[in-house]
């Protein structure tokens, strides 16, 4: 698994997943909020940037279909941040459809913090670096910006299928 | 399943070598975040990602990262205040006259 950093530990009576618009509203929920919504469990294939994928991985966490609901926006862009300073920049569209999760839990068991636990964003259609670890909340945004790996030369979508890993790909 | 672990500074000078004429890792730098000034081979480097990120020793901030392409290397130092590089003077400095 890859990490640009070390570790974050973060106790679950403190965790909480934050999604800030861009008028500036906030739409908070604790770990046992989180719990409390309806859980799905992906069955999907993962892609990471050096080449290797894994296929028919099993998931369990919450849609960000379910996450985004009732929340006002008319933002494109989504910029996840995470425990630890991570930051990576996605299309809003691509969290919705049933493509994508905060996810907790890996083949069955709680989610290790080295593979991004508590618990992290899951795109699986996208490479791998825009599934952030550790997440810890969404800022909607009207304009693109790149995050920590599309600021030092990684691409802004990522499509595995198109092979798009560094800009200008 | 143990703590993911990092590489000594020492490291950079590999990967840097194809865009500076000198040892990355005598030169001196300033962290951005903290203000501490020591040898960039002190930095802790993350080489299990997409690049090779450099956090500072005293407080773990990033002050390098290195992204190579197929076709391009790029450096970001924007963590690193200066990067000072020892120059020896071979020749007479020129001087106004
Ligand atoms: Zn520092």
């Amino acid at each position: 698994m890859l990490s640009a950093g070390p570790t974050p530990r973060v106790p679950l009576d403190t965790w909480e997943f934050v999604i800030t618009t861009e008028t500036g509203a906030e739409y908070r929920w604790s770990w046992s909020e989180l719990m409390a919504l309806p859980q799905e469990t992906p069955q999907v294939d993962i892609h990471c940037v050096t080449r290797w994928s894994k296929l028919g991985t099993t998931w369990q966490g919450v849609s960000l279909d379910t996450l985004l609901d009732g929340v006002d926006t008319d933002a494109d862009y989504v910029m996840a941040h995470s425990y630890g300073g991570y930051t990576t920049n996605l299309p809003l569209e691509d969290l919705r459809g049933g493509r994508a999760w905060v996810a907790h839990t890996f083949e069955g068991e709680e989610l290790p913090g080295e593979h991004g636990g508590p618990a992290r964003l899951l795109v699986p259609h996208l490479y791998f670096w825009k599934s952030a670890k550790w997440v810890r909340g969404l800022r909607l945004m009207t304009t693109d910006e790149p995050g920590f790996w599309e600021t030092a030369g990684y691409h802004d979508y990522g499509d595995p299928w198109r092979e798009q890993r560094y800009q200008g790909d | 399943m143990t703590e993911m672990s990092f590489l000594d500074g020492n490291m950079l000078d590999g990967p840097l070598r194809e865009l500076f004429a000198v040892d990355v890792s005598g030169a001196t730098g300033r962290c951005e975040n903290c203000g501490v000034v020591g040898p960039m081979g002190t930095l802790r480097v993350y080489s299990h990602a997409p690049g090779l990120v450099g956090r500072c020793p005293s407080c773990a901030e990033v002050m390098l990262r290195l992204v190579r392409s197929p076709s391009w290397a790029r450096l970001d130092l924007r963590g690193t205040t200066f990067l000072q590089v020892p120059v020896p003077l071979d020749q007479p400095h020129p001087r106004p006259l």
